[in-house]
């Protein structure tokens, strides 16, 4: 990797312990380079001002995408490639082409946001992102901050907010 | 973490005062452990059955479908009866992890991994049935439009056989991309537990997880864009199975009440076979304290609530066709029920509709036996109830001269059995090799279900704590 990160963090044991760290740490205006828990915690994305995520709108123009597809793809196949008369209904029998209109909607939206939830975030088959500790897939919650430009009197900062805000454990690490 | 206010009579979904750290680990070690004999006896007898299934699918290849006893009247056999069957047990699953999560029953964090492994497993099963059946399997690609040499010539859009091929095949990559998304972030725990190869393993399943705040809030808004896509999809699911006899010109099968009445069987079925699987399974991976006599009893309140459904479906079609003074609407459900099948007829009833009564009383609710033979009636009612609108509908059909019986050959009976190994070989191989309850989302729910936190053994409060300390 070109880009090595040293980044400096602390490990936390107990989600609301973490969230209180998260709003001292925006109050102080200390740069929060990540934050990663074990499970999704309520209200981290508020504190650390993350926008809400619009993945739905990806979700609603795939659903466009497919509905358009399966309902165009009918009406010029049954009107114009190859009319046949099914059943005495009319070509265009709009009815019965919303089953697979509304079916192929679903598969276009999903399968379109699960791509672009990987895509976007760095995430895919056999991908190995560096961890910052083993744990923090089990019982650790961990704020991260980039040492990158800070100089020693930040970090000593950043170093006693992390102990006063209740970091059990505080750790360097280059990624 | 802001709780949203739990009520004092909600009793606790996880037991045992667990820390988070011990959620881990009791969920992670029954996949790093190796199986006992139970397991490998398990895995045995579903791999015969698996085998049996294989064989019998060759035969019905090789010789086409005349290795089954259908006819000319009677062109749907076991063969339908099983598709409806497994497609309706898979509903159960997406029921669970979608609706429950719409309507934010925290009850469906204990069951719904295992509940969606069961949904594609079974989805498996169930497209097996339409694939072999038509008797030319090599040519089944002709279903799909795609442009080719034949004209090109389209599929009948307007047919809901065809519906039916597009409805199963987006019910299950939904349910698949929907499972596997929830599974990635436990992917990731079993990577960080692990050494070697099997670190290698995990590390490329888990996709690159590592728990950024970002992810976990794109993950959110994932599974619930999902579980709201996923909502009315297994509801068209099932009402486009009964549209494959509902929009015949069969009577008994003509009726409008084929939908929603197709729709509550599949729920009833599915939480029969949920029940089935989770009664073993808690006991097997010793989970009691994850999936607790409350999940139980909630999914058996699921199960009253629909098999009481289908009871009155059954009732309604019965008056409607009496009501219809229709004589063929009338005959087709005389038929049903005092006909030659009179004995399917009579088991459906008993099965769907009487014994699931008993699950009025609480007691019987609660208790793991009751529950687990109940599960095993509900799940052959239902099969009852699809043999019964397919078979004793066509041996009747509008020429006495042409009526018939059917029962079926020893191959369709090998590739039902068939079936029943493919589905419990996943299940088994899945309870190696992925958490069979969802770890970050029992961890989510803890502090608002766990048995240290509310209910009558409760002793942490846990927010006054923390006010204390900071």
């Amino acid at each position: 990797m070109a880009n090595h990160k040293d980044v400096l963090f602390g490990l936390y044991s107990d989600e609301e312990v973490l969230l209180k760290a998260v709003k001292k740490a925006k109050a102080a205006h200390l740069d929060i380079m990540d934050v990663f828990t074990p499970f999704p915690v309520h209200g981290l994305d508020e504190a650390l001002d993350l926008k809400e995520s619009r993945l739905h709108i990806v979700g609603f123009i795939f659903g466009l995408i497919g509905s358009l597809t399966a309902f165009l793809g009918m009406t010029w196949i049954f009107t114009d490639d190859w009319p046949i008369i099914i059943g005495g209904k009319p070509y265009w029998s709009v009815p019965a082409f919303i089953p697979i209109t509304f079916e192929l909607t679903v598969l276009f939206a999903s399968i379109g946001m699960v791509v672009v939830f990987y895509v976007i975030g760095g995430l895919g088959p056999g991908v190995t992102n560096p961890t910052l500790d083993d744990r923090i897939t089990d019982d650790k919650f961990c704020i991260a901050f980039d040492q990158h430009g800070m100089s020693d009197k930040d970090i000593d900062k950043v170093k006693s907010f992390l102990k006063d805000s209740g970091a059990e454990e505080i750790h360097t690490k280059t990624i | 973490m802001s709780h949203s206010p739990v009520s004092p009579i909600r009793a606790p979904l996880v037991e045992g005062h667990k820390t988070y750290h011990q959620i881990t680990e009791d969920l992670s070690t029954p996949t790093e452990k190796r199986p006992n004999a139970a397991w490998w006896g398990a895995f045995a007898v579903a791999l015969t059955f698996l085998t049996i299934g294989v064989i019998c699918i060759v035969l019905t290849i090789w010789d086409g479908i005349t290795e089954w006893n259908l006819n000319r009247t009677i062109g749907w056999g076991w063969d339908i009866t099983n598709f409806v069957w497994w497609i309706g047990i898979g509903h159960a699953g997406t029921l669970i992890s979608a609706i429950l999560l719409l309507f934010r029953q925290k009850w469906r964090t204990g069951v719904n991994r295992a509940a969606e492994a069961m949904t594609i497993f079974a989805v498996m099963c169930a497209a097996l049935f339409p694939a072999i059946h038509v008797g030319r399997i090599w040519v089944v690609f002709f279903f799909f439009p795609y442009p080719n040499s034949r004209g090109p010539l389209w599929p009948n859009f307007n047919s809901p056989l065809l519906w039916d091929l597009f409805a199963i095949s987006t019910y299950f990559t939904v349910s698949l991309l929907f499972w596997y998304t929830g599974l990635v972030p436990d992917f990731a725990t079993l990577r960080d537990r692990s050494k070697g190869l099997r670190r290698k393993m995990y590390n490329f399943v888990s996709f690159g997880w590592t728990g950024s705040a970002k992810h976990w809030q794109r993950h959110e808004s994932l599974s619930l864009v999902l579980a709201g896509l996923a909502t009315p999809l297994v509801l068209s699911v099932h009402t486009i199975v009964s549209f494959d006899f509902a929009t015949s010109v069969i009577p008994g099968w003509h009726t409008t009440i084929f939908p929603p009445y197709f729709v509550a069987g599949a729920i009833f079925s599915g939480f029969a076979m949920v029940q089935t699987l989770m009664v073993i399974t808690r006991k097997v991976l010793n989970l009691k304290q994850y999936i607790t006599l409350e999940h139980i009893e909630s999914m058996n309140k699921v199960i009253l609530l629909t098999g009481t459904i289908v009871g009155v479906a059954y009732l309604t079609e019965l008056f409607i066709s009496w009501y219809s003074g229709y004589i063929y609407e009338q005959f087709a459900f005389f038929n049903r029920a005092l006909g030659p099948y009179w004995w399917s007829y009579f088991g459906m009833m008993l099965c769907n509709v009487i014994s699931p009564q008993l699950f009025w009383s609480k007691k019987i609710r609660r208790s793991v036996w009751w529950t687990f033979f109940m599960s095993i009636f509900v799940n052959i009612g239902m099969w009852f109830e699809r043999f019964v609108i397919i078979a004793t509908t066509l041996a009747r059909d509008y020429l006495p001269s042409s009526w018939s019986y059917y029962s079926p050959s020893w191959v369709e009976i090998g590739i039902f059995l068939g079936t029943l190994g493919i589905f419990f070989t996943f299940y088994l191989l899945f309870t190696r090799l992925a958490p069979v309850v969802a770890v970050a989302e029992i961890k989510h729910i803890l502090k608002s279900a766990g048995d240290q936190y509310i209910g009558k053994d409760a002793h942490h409060h846990h927010s006054s704590e923390i006010t204390q300390e900071s």
